[in-house]
């Protein structure tokens, strides 16, 4: 009996995980490719997204809910790598200056990010939301028309021809994969990128550092109830926009591995795209608006990138159109987002109907 | 001095920004040489072909399901009555009764749905409506491929199947509101046909919550604990209230495809809550009070400077920065309402 | 202490308080709701509402020495400690870290000199041993590994207490009715934890409703009423009878003002069986009571007892279960329109919350329960097909309660957030008389307005018990404005009826009535 409950708890809990191993399960026949080639190309992903999704678990544990405000550390990522392509910085070199570029920008848009968001308590999410929206207004004002006239760049590679603004697509020749090949092994066929990880491990290490910091410690506080942690003396709205900027800085890094990784830069998109699947892929690893940990962000990775090389083969030997494919991953990413919000609002409300229950129950023993 | 203070305050600050922008655009607009009475004729054109999208977040806001982020729902059902339409092969102005015919019980459908799913997540429904809308586009692309229409106008042309990325409403319902009753003073252009058809269905929402139960909605978003105090049923008329706005949105849709001429499909209802949004907040509504007359000038001030912006700005620096301008103006008045203080519980 | 005093807008809520307290005493602090007790220890602890409200009267003095707190935080340094009665814990937190919270032992490291002082980690083992040191010093039994979620509530009690004693400098706790939601065993083992402390010196301000408990472990005890020390008794030498008694005996005798004993109808209007409501803070547990036709019925008893579930809960706002008949008739709970729809209306305590539309006109606030409920103030079209809000018949009746009931106000299309406290009560009143119920419930309808309000408020209620024949049940915190307008007056304690007197009873045996356990014990 006490099983059965926990066997429908378990489920209820993981059901986004779940679907998707289903999914797969489903998919990976139809699609019909090769072993070797499905692991290297989510070894590949890892690499490319664990950073950026690593990024998000700070502002969760500050209870501050899903961070769309990543977007802003992914932009000033962006400016850095546009930065040193622009100044032909190759190699390792250029991915640190870049970084050293980013962190300023990146503390910047999420120290701003993080005031309006106490400004907004309660409904952090739509307003992180929005705020990336907006800064992606500015984003552009800044990168179509501020560079070149305002900000000096002068490199055919980056501005358009016109004289101002940078192209669409950028080639990020000087530093692709610069950080992958540095030092890596082939195992099976199957290339693994040494320093890659190492990188990635330091974060998780830092991650589960910062937990067991004073500040880390803070964080959950306030995640819990600002009230008693105000009441306590901690300091709830610095904390709030610590944590906010802390997760701006890794996701500004963690993009410019992404785009080293790449090896193009999508001037316009790509940051946009980024905060959605970083975030989608977290939901799919088991993660809650209030919970998440270092294993949701690796099983989320695989799972929904799996899925995303997987759907659109299927896609095409199913119905014979890969588009249908490519829908049904835009589709999934959206809906597991979905999924999970809504999940996480019922199972908020079922806990609260429960007391209601006990003293029914109560009563009813007393008078038994 | 005082009375300023008061009147920026009731007026609201960013309203007044942009209204004085708008102006400004209006007064430089004859000596960079744009024709004022054309920039007017098509402000006036995309008050009509906006203005009941906008008109759509009102049932929601007074019953305090907060902004429609969910608007892609209710476009999809235009999109479906639409479609739907041109399959039977009826032109004229009577595929336009019949798309909105057609979109009907799609739209009440999706919206009880959708109403119901709100009820069970207060309190973050405007995050939730986001990502519906969102999963639900994405669904319906799928559906756009799948689906057996046949009508040669609508299908590619190669495969003979799935639907075509835009369809034209040329020979169906092109332009017929537009030109129904449409006045020409020289380069001025007002089509009375579209201010009367938005003017109908705002009198409707209008008379609605002057009834019983408009009111009973309305104070539902007003307090919702005193309207279950007094008896209402709070989740029925937040349900009637979503239902309300997504036939809203489906008709607004349609409505906008006849302006436009095409029909937009697959992401191309993705995005299109956010202007209604934003449109509706500088017109001076909040998260959760909002009025006809809101509607009315936070439209007009919205498509004013999208249509004002881009012209103006190409005749005096010859760089077109209007679509980054709008981004900003509009995801700003999205921002600056979801961080008032004053504003609502959610 | 000595003549503390405290005004909130021109009223005088506290009046010349002095007491002294010894190191390692147990002082009682008893009394009715709204005698002052929270006001006193507001202003011993430095809350901000004190400064916000103009600040105090008299001195402080501690050691011998004068101190002024700016901020709780002061009167934590000075070494008083609080446990309120909300708990202040984080539920995803250990007791250990609950205990510690933003107190934390430190490892410093290399790396803090960079980023902070935030940036050390936390001594896991140094904490463990501080609280464990605290619970010790409390003397109960207490996982210092469990989580908060997961404690019944008498553990999450001693946490908030350990919490308070684990400061090192702690000389003084005030226990602000840490008993209220504890079982019996639960309560035995906090009062050998009092005896624990006083014995270390540490001084203890004792506040609780259950004067049983006093006897038990205070030294001292401090009856208050109306702002003033009534007595300071020797705990040993006092009992229950005698406490009671001062707590509500007012000087005024019940001689003043005539009663008039009505006869009450024998027939009986609505009838409550085992009646439980989930109402946070006001848990009902098993309420049993006749209401009589035309009766003024009113409810009374401590705060947090159950009084205000009772009506919350058969209204339908709050979950309930049991059985209400109203005049035979089954009422169903939880069913907030059928309440309404068999005549009953009720005027919610919390105003602001429940009550108004505070954004929305007097019209409005009025006519809206009636609109809704008996299609009134409508005119009707199409053959009632559209049902139009009728303008005049919406002003006319506001203008009339607004008249009858003197309510102050530009218009009647004022916003219902302007208006006063008490004249937003009167619109909750009118909203509710609109209404022409045969069964009104009224709950605290005198709470925070001032006394001019307060007497025009009641008036209105009698008259119109009185005159109309409406049957009303009103509960209220105070028992002299119970007996000033009542028939009969049902006591609440522990979630229950703990008895039923006439209004003309004295007020001791009403005072027995609400200490309730211990009235078997007292006879």
């Amino acid at each position: 009996m006490k099983k059965e409950i926990d066997i429908k708890k378990f489920l209820a809990n993981n059901i986004v995980p779940i679907i998707f191993i289903v999914l797969c399960l489903i998919c990976i026949p139809l699609a019909g490719y090769s072993g070797q080639y499905l692991v290297s190309q989510i070894i590949t992903r890892i690499m490319r997204n664990s950073f950026l999704v690593l990024s998000l678990l700070i502002p969760i544990m500050a209870g501050m809910g899903l961070n769309f405000g990543m977007t802003l550390g992914a932009m000033a990522g962006q400016i850095g790598i546009i930065f040193i392509t622009a100044w032909n910085v190759v190699g390792i070199p250029g991915l640190l200056l870049a970084a050293i570029i980013a962190t300023p920008i990146a503390a910047l848009l999420g120290w701003f990010c993080g005031k309006m968001l106490n400004m907004a308590k309660g409904r952090e999410m739509i307003t992180s939301y929005m705020i990336s929206f907006f800064m992606n207004g500015v984003y552009q004002l800044v990168v179509l028309y501020g560079m070149g006239p305002v900000i000096p760049l002068h490199s055919d590679q980056v501005i358009l021809p016109r004289g101002y603004g940078v192209r669409n697509t950028i080639d990020l020749i000087n530093v692709r994969q610069s950080v992958d090949n540095f030092w890596s092994l082939t195992i099976a066929g199957v290339k693994i990128p040494l320093l890659t990880i190492i990188l990635i491990a330091l974060l998780c290490v830092v991650i589960v550092w910062f937990r067991k910091t004073k500040l880390g410690q803070d964080m959950r506080a306030v995640g819990q109830d600002m009230e008693v942690a105000r009441e306590a003396g901690i300091k709830v709205e610095r904390t709030r926009i610590l944590a906010i900027v802390i997760s701006t800085i890794f996701a500004a890094y963690g993009m410019i591995l992404y785009l080293s990784n790449m090896g193009t830069l999508n001037t316009y998109n790509s940051h946009s795209q980024i905060g959605m699947f970083s975030i989608a892929a977290l939901l799919v690893g088991g993660a809650s608006v209030s919970r998440a940990s270092i294993k949701n962000v690796f099983l989320g990775i695989i799972l929904f990138h799996l899925m995303f090389i997987l759907a659109p083969q299927a896609g095409r030997e199913l119905m014979g159109q890969a588009q249908i494919g490519e829908f049904f991953r835009v589709f999934i990413s959206y809906g597991v987002i979905t999924l999970s919000l809504v999940l996480y609002e019922i199972r908020e409300r079922r806990e609260k109907a429960e007391s209601a229950k006990a003293i029914a129950d109560q009563q009813k023993e007393e008078r038994a | 001095m005082e009375k300023v203070k008061s009147f920026i305050s009731s007026f609201g600050l960013p309203r007044l920004i942009i209204a004085g922008f708008l102006l400004l655009l209006f007064i430089i607009a004859p000596f960079v040489g744009i024709r004022v009475g054309a920039s007017i004729s098509d402000t006036l054109a995309r008050f009509g072909m906006n203005s009941i999208m906008v008109l759509a977040m009102v049932p929601m806001i007074h019953s305090g399901c907060g902004l429609n982020f969910g608007l892609p729902l209710g476009i999809i059902s235009g999109l479906l009555g639409a479609t739907l339409s041109i399959e039977t092969g009826v032109t004229g102005p009577l595929s336009f009764l019949l798309a909105i015919l057609y979109s009907t019980p799609f739209a009440i459908i999706l919206g009880w749905g959708y109403g119901k799913l709100l009820n069970r997540v207060k309190g973050s429904e405007m995050m939730i409506a986001t990502y519906v809308g969102f999963s639900s586009v994405a669904f319906m692309s799928i559906m756009w491929l799948i689906l057996p229409y046949s009508s040669p106008t609508m299908v590619w042309g190669y495969s003979g199947s799935g639907l075509r990325t835009t369809i034209s409403t040329d020979g169906f319902y092109s332009q017929i509101l537009h030109n129904f009753l449409c006045l020409r003073i020289g380069s001025l252009e007002i089509s009375l046909g579209e201010i009367l058809f938005f003017a109908l269905f705002a009198f409707i929402i209008w008379a609605f919550l002057h009834t019983k139960t408009g009111t009973a909605m309305t104070a539902v978003g007003s307090n919702p604990i005193f309207a279950r105090a007094s008896g209402i049923s709070v989740d029925k008329q937040r349900t009637l209230s979503v239902i309300m706005s997504t036939w809203l949105g489906a008709l607004g849709i349609l409505c906008y495809q006849q302006g436009y001429g095409f029909i937009q499909l697959y992401q191309g209802p993705m995005y299109m809550a956010m202007p209604a949004v934003s449109a509706i907040l500088i017109g001076g509504a909040s998260v959760n009070k909002a009025s006809i007359p809101n509607v009315i000038i936070g439209t007009i001030l919205y498509q004013g400077i999208v249509t004002m912006t881009p012209s103006v700005m190409n005749n005096l620096i010859h760089t077109d920065m209007s679509e980054v301008l709008r981004i900003i103006v509009s995801n700003g008045m999205i921002l600056y309402a979801l961080t008032r203080k004053s504003g609502a519980s959610r | 202490m000595q003549s503390v005093s405290k005004e909130y807008n021109g009223n005088p809520v506290l009046k010349d308080v002095n007491f002294t307290l010894k190191e390692g005493e147990v002082l009682g602090l008893v009394g009715e709701n709204g005698a002052g007790k929270s006001t006193l220890m507001n202003i011993l602890f430095g809350m901000d509402v004190i400064r916000q409200t103009g600040g105090y009267g008299g001195r402080i003095l501690i050691d011998g020495k004068e101190v002024k707190f700016a901020s709780p935080l002061d009167a934590l340094k000075a070494g008083i400690g609080m446990v309120h009665q909300e708990f202040s814990l984080l539920p995803g937190f250990t007791a250990a870290e609950n205990i510690l919270l933003n107190r934390e032992p430190e490892n410093k490291s290399v790396i803090s000199l960079v980023f902070g002082q935030r940036a050390n980690t936390i001594d896991r083992k140094t904490l463990q041993k501080k609280a464990i040191d605290a619970i010790t010093k409390l003397g109960v039994s207490l996982d210092p590994d469990m989580l908060v979620s997961e404690m019944p509530v008498g553990h999450k009690q001693f946490t908030e207490i350990s919490r308070e004693i684990s400061k090192s400098s702690i000389r003084l706790l005030v226990l602000d009715e840490p008993t209220a939601v504890l079982s019996e065993k639960e309560a035995e083992m906090l009062l050998k934890a009092i005896k624990n402390l006083s014995a270390q010196g540490i001084s203890v301000i004792f506040i609780t409703h259950r004067l049983q408990e006093i006897l038990d472990v205070c030294n001292k005890v401090i009856v208050m009423r109306d702002g003033r020390i009534i007595n300071e008794l020797d705990a040993a030498k006092t009992s229950i009878q005698e406490m009671a008694k001062l707590m509500v005996g007012r000087e005024v005798a019940s001689s003043s003002r005539e009663k008039e004993e009505r006869k009450l109808s024998d027939s009986i209007i609505m009838s409550i069986r085992n009646l439980w409501v989930d109402m946070p803070g006001e848990t009902v547990k098993n309420v049993n009571l006749d209401v009589h036709k035309g009766e003024f019925l009113g409810i009374g008893g401590l705060a947090g007892q159950g009084k205000i579930g009772i009506p919350n809960g058969i209204m339908g706002l709050f979950p309930s279960g049991g059985s209400v008949t109203l005049n035979g008739k089954n009422i169903p709970l939880g069913d907030t329109r059928a309440c309404l729809d068999s005549s009953m209306a009720f005027v919610s305590e919390d105003r602001r919350g429940v009550g108004l539309l505070l954004d929305e006109s007097l019209e409005w606030n009025i006519a809206f329960p009636a609109m809704q409920i008996q299609n009134k103030f409508l005119k009707k079209y199409l053959g009632g097909l559209v049902k139009w809000r009728d303008q005049g018949a919406i002003e006319s009746v506001t203008k009339k309660y607004i008249q009858q009931l003197q309510i102050k106000c530009t218009s009647s299309k004022q916003k219902a957030k302007e208006l006063s406290g008490g004249n937003q009560q009167k619109i909750c009143l009118a909203k509710a008389f609109a209404l022409e119920p045969k069964l009104l419930f009224v709950s605290e309808p005198t709470r925070g307005i001032d006394v001019g309000a307060k007497a025009l408020v009641l008036q209105a209620l009698k008259q119109y018990n009185r005159e109309l024949g409406v049957t009303i049940v009103m509960v209220s915190s105070e028992l002299e404005e119970l007996r000033q307008c009542c028939d009969r007056i049902a006591i609440v304690t522990d979630g229950a009826i703990s008895g039923i007197l006439p209004a003309s009873t004295p007020s001791e045996e009403f005072g027995i009535l609400m200490v309730g356990k211990s009235m078997k014990e007292a006879k």
